[in-house]
């Protein structure tokens, strides 16, 4: 037995005492960290609110001027005069996303989803390996590139080669041909802006399908191999049913990013506030036309109709977003009863 | 009654099944098409860049100041290069404990319904296009400041990595292995212990690849810069409360004006950037598979 020095406590309260002060320090720290955490899902929060706020906020001065028929409107004349303090419509630019981008949709998902399909089941393994990395890469290329690269060589090809060749072949059928017109002399027009949005959005729809597709179950596969189906049977037959819903929610996803690309297409598109039917003619569209006006605009009523532009964007996007989250939460309902 | 099969009786595919055979062969070859035109439009851009770009490339154009469009001479990218670097540190700086916090909030504390809530908002974020992350910071900032500003362009770089560093992170958390949670909780350690000491290190290596792959998507990002450092000019500037020239902007207004020296200063900016963003984007590729191999063992 060692002496214990009178004052000094004996080190079993010592230690039941630094027990506790240490549980203290823990609780504290373990409620410090809840609550750091907390605030980082509220800064995310509150961030989102705050955008809205803004824009909406921006555009007040439009939207009391222009209201709802800022939508339908297609006049976008920013010029002052003492008669008027410049008129807003955004139909050509709604045109103009709109049609750009169901154009590189349509383009990007036959391409995005064979090249799904070809990584998911048909190329040999080191081939996907290699191939697989390369395409997402594309997706990492900034756009300010893409859009450099279209100015520069796909516009050109474009009005030279592609313009012409679909002229000649689809601008004859009533209708339809309207959006393939006689071909003008520059590159920049909405068909080269599609052109560019198919490059950006391809990537983002193939790597979403081709997880996709590798997540159908083998055993369904291989049942219909044994039934004799070919390759493209079971893909048509077995794959793509089941993966409709994941595959349209990919799609819509794609869309919605088409829709809200400012700088790429800006390069390209043209940037006139005019509507034309044809694709070859160059126009503009919601979020290119706040990329080129925003930096200098002819007065605060412009600056609060492009505000609008965005709200509009804004808008688009946020409902694409929900369709997709849906879509694709019935998705993974299927998959896991299935 | 049992035949012995004809020996005449041709095994090779006939009429029916020859022509369906011959409908999967044509499809597997545009698949393969499709894929070849990608690598190809992939090979194309890059090739395009490097091209254009690697003659420009020298000491003088990588130290230099950016010259006006008018000059007709390739100048140089280094207060692009410090104010793109600067933009990026300040955006990381934010993004990525946001995230890495929320993401932590998201598998260790929500409720039900508040995970519903901040996912909508997460994936809202990262659809959330970037020219209105722009349009935002310059209403919130610039417009009342009337300034551009180094922070101002880096919060609006933050909100376009945020969602990608959450959802990584979130990714990363979830495939912790229930029973290291278990095993700590077992020995009584507390709470906050766990999650710094246990769950978080074993999710590091995913987390920093996460990190360096928004990086690398920040760096190359225009739109949230037009409007919040539209700077431009042959002047190093390096302090966050005012406006610096970066890279993507100085892209964007050279190419504008279209003049040939003003082209080559863009193609060389362009090389540099391309060469950045596709090395961060292997390297995290290569860094992802060294965590999973170790993980594995």
């Amino acid at each position: 037995m060692s002496a214990i020095a009178p004052g000094v406590p004996n080190p079993a309260v010592r230690l039941r005492e630094a027990r506790a002060r240490l549980n203290a320090i823990d609780r504290r720290a373990s409620l410090a960290l809840r609550w750091l955490c907390f605030a980082g899902g509220a800064i995310v929060l509150l961030a989102m609110i705050a955008v809205a706020y803004e824009v909406i906020n921006g555009a007040s001065q439009a939207i009391g001027k222009f209201g709802p028929g800022f939508l339908i409107h297609k006049t976008w004349n920013p010029v002052v005069t003492p008669r008027s303090p410049g008129v807003f419509g955004a139909l050509s630019l709604i045109y103009g996303t709109l049609i750009t981008s169901v154009f590189a949709l349509i383009l990007a998902t036959a391409l995005g989803v064979a090249i799904a399909i070809y990584l998911a089941m048909l190329a040999p393994k080191p081939v996907a390996a290699v191939v697989g990395p390369l395409v997402e890469l594309l997706a990492a290329v900034p756009s300010i590139v893409i859009g450099f690269i279209g100015i520069i060589v796909i516009a050109p090809f474009s009005q030279s080669t592609l313009e012409p060749a679909l002229h000649t072949v689809l601008g004859w059928i009533p209708l339809v041909g309207n959006l393939f017109g006689p071909v003008p002399q520059s590159g920049l027009s909405l068909f080269t802006a599609a052109l560019v949005l198919t490059i950006m959005v391809v990537p983002i729809i193939s790597a979403l399908c081709r997880d996709m597709f590798l997540t159908v179950p083998r055993e369904l596969q291989e049942g219909a191999e044994a039934l004799g189906a070919t390759r493209w049977e079971v893909i048509r037959g077995v794959v793509l049913p089941t993966t409709t819903s994941g595959i349209v929610a990919a799609c819509v996803l794609g869309f919605g990013r088409a829709t809200g690309e400012a700088i790429a297409v800006a390069q390209v598109i043209g940037g006139v506030n005019d509507l034309s039917a044809s694709l070859f003619n160059p126009g503009n569209s919601l979020a290119s036309a706040i990329a080129i006006q925003f930096g200098s605009p002819d007065s605060a009523l412009h600056t609060s109709a492009l505000y609008y532009c965005g709200v509009v964007v804004f808008v688009i996007g946020l409902v694409v977003n929900l369709l997709a989250r849906q879509i694709a939460a019935g998705f993974r309902t299927r998959m896991a009863l299935g | 009654m049992s035949a012995i099969p004809d020996p005449s009786f041709s095994l090779a595919p006939s009429g029916n099944l020859r022509r369906r055979m011959r409908v999967s062969r044509a499809v597997q070859g545009s698949t393969i098409a499709a894929a070849g035109l990608a690598v190809v439009v992939l090979a194309i851009l890059v090739g395009y860049v490097a091209i254009k770009g690697i003659g420009v490339i020298s000491w003088s154009f990588l130290t230099g100041g950016t010259l006006p469009p008018l000059t007709g001479q390739a100048g140089g990218m280094m207060p692009a290069l410090l104010g793109s670097l600067e933009i990026g540190l300040i955006a990381t700086l934010i993004a990525v404990p946001v995230g890495i916090l929320t993401a932590i909030y998201l598998s260790e504390f929500a409720g039900p319904r508040m995970n519903a809530v901040v996912r909508t908002m997460l994936d809202l974020m990262n659809g959330l296009p970037t020219i209105i992350a722009g349009i935002f910071l310059f209403a919130l900032l610039v417009a009342t400041t009337h300034e551009d500003s180094a922070y101002a362009a880096g919060l609006a770089l933050s909100i376009v990595m945020t969602p990608l560093v959450t959802r990584a992170s979130l990714e990363a958390l979830n495939r912790v292995p229930a029973t290291l949670r278990e095993a700590a909780d077992a020995l009584g350690v507390s709470s906050w212990r766990t999650i710094l000491g246990v769950i978080l290190p074993s999710a590091s290596g995913a987390i920093l690849t996460a990190t360096i792959l928004a990086i690398a998507r920040a760096l190359g990002e225009t739109a949230p810069l037009l409007f919040t450092v539209a700077v431009f000019g042959p002047k190093i500037q390096v302090n966050p409360l005012h406006g610096v020239p970066s890279i993507p902007f100085e892209i964007w207004t050279l190419v504008e004006g279209g003049y040939a020296g003003a082209l080559r200063q863009a193609w060389g900016m362009a090389f540099v950037l391309v060469v950045t963003i596709l090395l961060l984007n292997v390297g995290a590729r290569l860094l992802l598979r060294r965590s999973q191999r170790k993980r594995g063992l």
